[in-house]
């Protein structure tokens, strides 16, 4: 009975896997096509001339600068939020932390534009309205940061809190062992195990920045030479017809995405070979 | 000496009630017991990981009940060795005399002592990722003795090593124990290893020391 060919298993044959496969790499592969057609569209429509000219404007100059500045200070307050944020939620329990959680959530699925109009709306209140007549905010530079920090902090200390939660407790519990209080079982053990999950969100904060928009029209303005980054360009190149102008600061943008990536990639690469950055 | 007195421990809904147990100063004490007895619990609780809810904890002749991991002078060395992947062994072995400022020169010489004792010399310069089972062990004991700690908590550091470094470090062991004279509270699941190190098994079972003899 046991030599009955039916109860075994029918044979997968090579032909079958690569049907499989296959149908798997279409599927895919429409979406890595798509991807590739929308950057490839951009590069050819623009030329060396578009780029070279779009560089000389004045106003694409100083948007790249506050882009570069306004996303790396962000960057740089991104993770001074979201370390201790990260380390407290991983480490410590206690009440209303579910909630916490999700609150910490609401940047990253909320329409960009509610996030700004969010944001006009405080600074209605009557002591941010007394704070902003000796230090202005509202569509002037610190409010494109207070836009971009919004959202950038979020991912931050999503990346974080994963970072964090990898890094068993039982090292920082040595560490105290060994004398350390619980400030240096951080300065010295738990932060130095952490810095690719830091690198990490400092490059997705960086990124997520560069890219934001809506909440900074709404919240930042729309102003050449003053509130005006790299995405408003695009914006304010488009609404005037200056199609090339706008494509041309797109690949700006698309070549930082991509640098980006490669840093992301990098530390990929990295982790699998288990070196130190 | 390592005594325990009518402690409760708490760890999640787990719960150690009234235990009591006595390590004699010099000591190597095995603890032995079930999954889930509770042995890395009171581990914990001895080394000021896991706060007493009733009771007292004395590490050689002081009350340590409400001190911190710190200042119990208490070693320990844990399953897996719990190296810190971004220093080298040297680094490791320095660690708790750098958090108390120990000057350079004697702190070096304690970290050569060491190296020479755990056959750690060519690895000073490594860090963690490529070590060995039997070199991490080696150097979480030595990371773990290097300030000279009253007692030494040792959580089945030989549990995750194949016959021979288990042999190797359980000769480590016996030789440190040798120099030092240092009290061991070892927690482990191997009766081979209990009887070849130990001078006294206990057993935790159902919330309740057992002595398996002297």
């Amino acid at each position: 009975m046991n030599q009955d060919p039916s109860h075994r298993p029918p044979v997968a044959t090579r032909g079958s896997d690569r049907w499989f496969l296959a149908c798997l790499a279409l599927l895919g592969g429409t979406y890595v096509l798509l991807l590739a057609a929308t950057v490839a569209a951009d590069v050819l429509y623009t030329t060396p001339g578009h780029l070279w000219r779009a560089l000389q404007s004045p106003e694409i100059r100083h948007a790249i600068r506050l882009s570069l500045v306004s996303c790396s200070l962000t960057t740089l307050l991104s993770l001074w939020v979201a370390v201790p944020i990260g380390y407290l939620m991983t480490r410590i329990r206690f009440p209303g932390q579910a909630l916490l959680d999700a609150l910490l959530d609401i940047p990253i699925v909320l329409p960009p534009l509610v996030i700004g109009l969010s944001l006009l709306i405080l600074f209605q209140a009557p002591p941010l309205r007394a704070l902003e007549r000796v230090f202005p905010v509202t569509y002037a530079v610190p409010s494109i940061i207070l836009a971009q920090f919004m959202v950038a902090c979020a991912f931050a200390v999503r990346t974080l809190r994963a970072t964090f939660e990898q890094i068993s407790p039982r090292h920082e519990q040595v560490a105290l062992t060994l004398g350390c209080t619980r400030a240096q079982a951080f300065w010295l053990v738990v932060l130095p195990s952490a810095r690719k999950g830091v690198l990490t969100a400092a490059t997705l904060a960086w990124a997520r920045a560069l890219g934001e928009f809506g909440p900074i029209l709404v919240f930042s303005g729309a102003t050449r030479m003053k509130t005006e980054v790299l995405p408003t360009t695009v914006y304010l190149e488009l609404s005037v017809g200056n199609l090339e102008a706008a494509v041309a600061v797109s690949l700006l943008m698309v070549a930082a995405a991509v640098a980006v990536l490669l840093v992301l990639r990098g530390q990929g690469l990295s982790n699998a070979f288990g070196r130190p950055l | 000496m390592i005594a325990l007195e009518q402690v409760t421990v708490h760890a999640g809904a787990f719960v150690l009630r009234d235990l009591s147990l006595v390590v004699p100063a010099g000591s190597h004490t095995a603890l032995m017991g079930r999954t889930g007895a509770g042995k890395t619990t009171l581990l914990e609780a001895v080394c000021g990981l896991r706060p007493v809810s009733a009771g007292r904890i004395v590490v050689g002749s002081r009350d340590v009940t409400r001190e911190s991991p710190a200042a119990r002078g208490v070693g320990l060395v844990p399953q897996d060795g719990a190296l810190f992947q971004h220093l080298t062994v040297r680094e490791h072995l320095a660690f708790s005399l750098v958090v108390r400022h120990w000057d350079r020169d004697r702190a070096g010489a304690r970290v050569d002592e060491l190296a020479a004792w755990l056959r750690l010399g060519p690895l000073l310069d490594r860090r963690p990722a490529g070590l060995s089972g039997g070199e991490v062990q080696r150097v979480a004991l030595g990371r773990a003795l290097a300030f000279h700690p009253d007692v030494l908590c040792l959580d089945e550091p030989l549990s995750a090593l194949d016959d021979d470094t288990r042999d190797e470090v359980c000769d480590v062991l016996a030789d440190i124990r040798r120099r030092t004279g240092i009290t061991v509270l070892h927690v482990t699941h191997n009766r081979r290893e209990a009887d070849r190190l130990a001078d006294r098994i206990l057993r935790l079972h159902d919330g309740r020391i057992e002595s398996n003899g002297d």
